[in-house]
């Protein structure tokens, strides 16, 4: 066709949101906080398992040590690396739209799957379940030594 | 460059050789998006046949137990399985999928939005590659040892887990690696829809001026997006079930087979949706074109197939109603069955609105759209049985489900291609259709279809139980009349798959011998109809077009056209 | 090959390619939750899968972490070269990138012979069916990356197609997240 014309170099990665682009030293603060941040989800649930004795409060610590960081640095990034604040709104209605969705899946499978009795139903298989894992002879000895 | 799509047809068709030098580059290798939807078009047509005879055999097998079925020979127990598996997946995943979606997403979206080609189109080629790759390793799966897959076309476990238990070991996950193939194809080719229709839209084009079947596939492809990646998780938990010994389905370890049919389903009925819309839009286009009139409430139908979709990820276990799913869930899954059928019969409502007071023109491709109304209604209405709970429990695994079903599947998969076949065939080929021979096809698909399911209705409501390969060992299932409502149905089958060779004769004959096509045979606005027939290289050959208003600007009180194309300026105003 | 019009129109004022790379994230987003939906609900379902849990080593899994993380990091100053006009920089970067993905993989391999060799494998029980399968899945996610991430890295270092570096970069971001979560999921809940 006369008027397909190879790419005009139109390769200038200069598009809208870029003229809020950072200087280097920025990013790299983020990744410094990122890594604190990793430090804490290690750090926390560690503690957690071998300081608290109470089980609910170590629960809860590694509730928020593990997963609660997990989303502030998953945040982190999206804003920071993958520049979300400046993208289209709707791209972050995109994403949010699809994490709903999967509350949606887990929300409508979870009362099948998640619990094994309920209203009028047991599932007997999976209560008798045991972890063939634990009960073998690969059991704590091999695992806990690479630790 | 110009008759590439008019050629394009009959070497896929005939594979005849070439003395063009290019000839693979040029039909085979093609970037082209109006060859790459040929390619689609004709696999899906070439997987029918097959999805047609394993119906045949089967339904053979059902009416005269024990024969040998002419063409197949003895129908074995194992044997009935594969066929009906295979004709299930076949039909959705290799027919309807690539028929409604791939080739005419392919074929129409960029010569309706104006613009040369797809965004990406060697993604478009590979996107069809890997359809080809995946129906290639069907097929392959019925010569290995075992046989096809025998495990129903959704594959619940631990059936379709365990060799031991669906006998089909390599079979099953050929199958199930097939599928996989055939969902990232259509992943690629979805996110190419989505993002050419968002970028790449004629100048002047606004959201309200793409026509509706463009809508219809963009909003199909996202919900396809959206609700296949569980499946697609799922499917490589199954396949490690299958090949490697996990249990992520098998209670016996520790897994759950109802998670399975949470995964399945939560794609298997979004995708009722994915195939139903870009049908709901074909026949938008086509009462319009042919009642002269503009659509009836453009924004209502397409914020109703937006809400349809939205509220299809709602309603996956009323399929699972008797798998032992909490009964409180019940409830809510056969509340949100019940409301979607209100979209539904809503954008049926507009449909008839665009159609009343029109000057109706029973094409071909208009009476196809217009059986395709009623006959998805007669689907829709007896859904409302199944939807709930305490009918359901009743009409499970009956004949019931099978017909009810087929009048929503055959409508969107068959009724719906055939009119966007007939009412595209001129912009495709260049060539009219024999008008006499589809009315003859038409009427002669229309009137056995009706015939195979309205007795499957009556003997679904008997208690006919779906799963069954020789009925003579069940004699409750045999008294008074039962086997011949089944004698019935399958000759009324014999009868439409005999009226589908006049389709065929009528297509190959009228690509090569048809009378000429113009540019507009139809006097219809949008933008296809305004570049050559068929299209060349590139689409518009007098340069890419700008738009300046909707696409059903039909019988305007200030013009003596009774149409107004999108590309006409208002300056050129009669 | 020649570029049709189609891929220079940009009618919602994002280039195409950044947008088609959204739609990709958005359609991993539900593979990825599918697996990781799954095995959330069997994990609350089963208590007992702590004890198999245990078994994990979270000190590989924490220095996967800081790797994913500072490649992450380079992706990103890879960008930030393109928006320079700096291909070569951009292409180092990007190498550097890839090499993150390098490291991630070998630790993986080392981490999951270590596993094997113990008897946990993938059909030891269903916390290690889902724990390869995720892993796995992942992991087939960064050699993608890396594979797409040489291609453009070649490019740049011409300074060609220099949009494409962001692009890339978006994807491994993506990465990066699924594994942000896999971490605790798979290695620190106990």
């Amino acid at each position: 066709m006369s008027d397909t014309a190879h790419a005009p170099a139109s390769t200038d990665a200069a598009h809208g949101h870029d003229a809020h682009a950072h200087p280097d030293s920025f990013y790299i603060r983020i990744w410094g906080i990122l890594l604190v941040m990793l430090v804490i989800s290690v750090a926390g649930p560690e503690l957690a398992h071998r300081v608290v004795s109470n089980e609910t409060v170590a629960f809860v610590i590694v509730l928020f040590t593990a997963f609660g960081i997990a989303i502030v640095k998953a945040y982190m990034v999206v804003k920071n690396f993958m520049h979300i604040g400046v993208e289209k709104k709707y791209v972050g209605y995109l994403l949010i739209a699809m994490l709903v969705l999967m509350g949606l899946m887990i929300g409508g499978v979870g009362p099948d799957v998640l619990r094994h009795e309920g209203h009028r139903w047991v599932n007997q298989a999976a209560k008798d379940y045991k972890l063939p894992g634990d009960t073998g002879h690969h059991g704590d000895a091999h695992g806990e030594a690479k630790h | 460059m110009s008759t590439a799509a008019a050629h394009a047809e009959h070497d896929h068709a005939h594979g005849h050789a070439h003395h063009d030098e290019g000839f693979i580059k040029k039909y085979l290798w093609s970037t082209d998006h109006k060859i790459i939807a040929m390619q689609y078009l004709f696999t899906g047509i070439f997987m029918a046949f097959i999805g047609g005879f394993t119906v045949y055999a089967f339904r053979m097998q059902l009416a005269f137990p024990g024969m040998s079925v002419p063409g197949y020979g003895r129908v074995t127990a194992t044997d009935y399985n594969a066929l009906v598996t295979t004709h299930g997946s076949v039909m959705i995943f290799w027919v309807a999928m690539p028929v409604l979606i791939a080739a005419l997403g392919n074929y129409l979206i960029p010569l309706m939005i104006g613009c040369d080609d797809m965004v990406f189109p060697r993604l478009n080629r590979l996107s069809y590659q890997l359809f080809l790759l995946s129906s290639i390793v069907l097929i392959a799966s019925f010569y290995v040892p075992g046989g096809a897959f025998g495990g129903a076309w959704t594959s619940y476990p631990p059936l379709s887990a365990k060799a031991e238990y669906s006998l089909t070991g390599l079979g099953s996950s050929m199958w199930l690696f097939a599928v996989a193939l055939e969902f990232a194809a259509f992943l690629l080719g979805g996110i190419n829809f989505i993002t050419t229709v968002m970028n790449s839209r004629a100048p002047g084009m606004k959201m309200f001026d793409v026509p509706i079947v463009v809508w219809m596939i963009i909003i199909a492809s996202i919900l396809f997006m959206a609700s296949v990646g569980p499946l697609i998780a799922g499917a490589v938990m199954l396949l490690f079930d299958q090949q490697l010994g996990t249990g992520f389905f098998d209670p016996a370890k520790g897994g759950d087979p109802v998670l399975w049919q949470h995964l399945f389903w939560f794609f298997g009925h979004p995708e009722v949706y994915v195939v139903l819309l870009p049908a709901m839009g074909i026949v938008a286009e086509i009462i319009t074109v042919f009642s002269r009139k503009k659509l009836f409430a453009y924004k209502t139908v397409l914020y109703t197939a937006i809400g349809t979709g939205v509220l299809s990820f709602f309603v996956w276990a009323h399929h699972q109603f008797i798998a032992g799913i909490d009964p409180r869930m019940a409830n809510v899954f056969s509340v949100t069955t019940l409301l979607i059928s209100i979209p539904v019969a809503e954008m049926v409502f507009v449909y008839i609105g665009t159609l009343y007071g029109g000057s109706i023109r029973l094409t071909t491709p208009m009476l196809w759209a217009l059986a395709f109304i009623a006959e998805f209604l007669l689907g829709g209405v007896t859904g409302i049985f199944l939807g709930a709970s305490g009918a359901d429990i009743y009409f499970h695994d009956t004949y019931f489900v099978i017909a009810h079903f087929h009048y929503t599947f055959f409508p969107i998969a068959f009724i719906g291609s055939f009119a966007a076949i007939t009412y595209w065939f001129p912009k495709m080929f260049g060539k009219m259709m024999n008008e006499t021979w589809g009315k003859v096809h038409f009427w002669g698909t229309i009137i056995p279809f009706n015939a195979i399911f309205i007795p499957l209705f009556l003997l679904g409501a008997r208690g006919d139980h779906r799963r069954i390969y020789d009925y003579r060992h069940f004699p409750d299932l045999m008294k008074a009349g039962m086997q011949d409502l089944r004698v019935f149905a399958t000759l009324a089958l014999l009868v439409l798959l005999a009226f589908q060779v006049v389709f065929l004769v009528n297509l190959f004959y009228s690509i090569f011998r048809g009378e000429k096509a113009s540019a507009n045979p139809w006097n219809a606005n949008t933008l296809e109809w305004q570049a050559p027939s068929p299209p060349p290289h590139g689409n518009f050959p007098q340069g890419l077009p700008n738009v300046y208003r909707g696409p059903y600007e039909y019988s305007h009180p200030d013009r003596q056209d009774d149409y107004w194309p999108q590309t006409e300026p208002d300056a050129a105003k009669s | 090959m020649i570029r049709p019009i189609a891929t220079t129109r940009e009618m919602t004022g994002m280039p195409t390619g950044r947008l088609a790379v959204w739609w990709l994230i958005a359609s991993e987003i539900v593979i990825f939750g599918g697996v990781l939906g799954s095995y959330l609900m069997h994990r609350i379902g089963h208590k007992e899968w702590a004890a198999a849990s245990a078994h994990t080593n979270t000190w590989a899994g924490a220095f996967n972490t800081l790797v994913l993380l500072t490649s992450s990091l380079s992706a990103v100053l890879a960008h930030n070269a393109a928006l320079r006009k700096d291909g070569k920089r951009a292409a180092k970067l990007l190498w550097f990138t890839i090499l993150g993905g390098g490291i991630f993989l070998v630790v993986k391999s080392i981490e999951w012979t270590g596993e094997i060799k113990a008897g946990y494998t993938i059909t030891a029980n269903n916390f290690w069916s889902f724990y390869y399968t995720a892993a796995g899945l992942h992991g087939l996610h960064v050699i993608a990356g890396m594979i797409v991430m040489m291609f453009v890295a070649a490019d740049a270092a011409k300074g060609k197609e220099l949009q494409r570096v962001e692009n890339a970069g978006l994807y491994w971001h993506f990465v990066d997240l699924v594994w942000i979560f896999l971490f605790p999921l798979l290695y620190i809940a106990k």
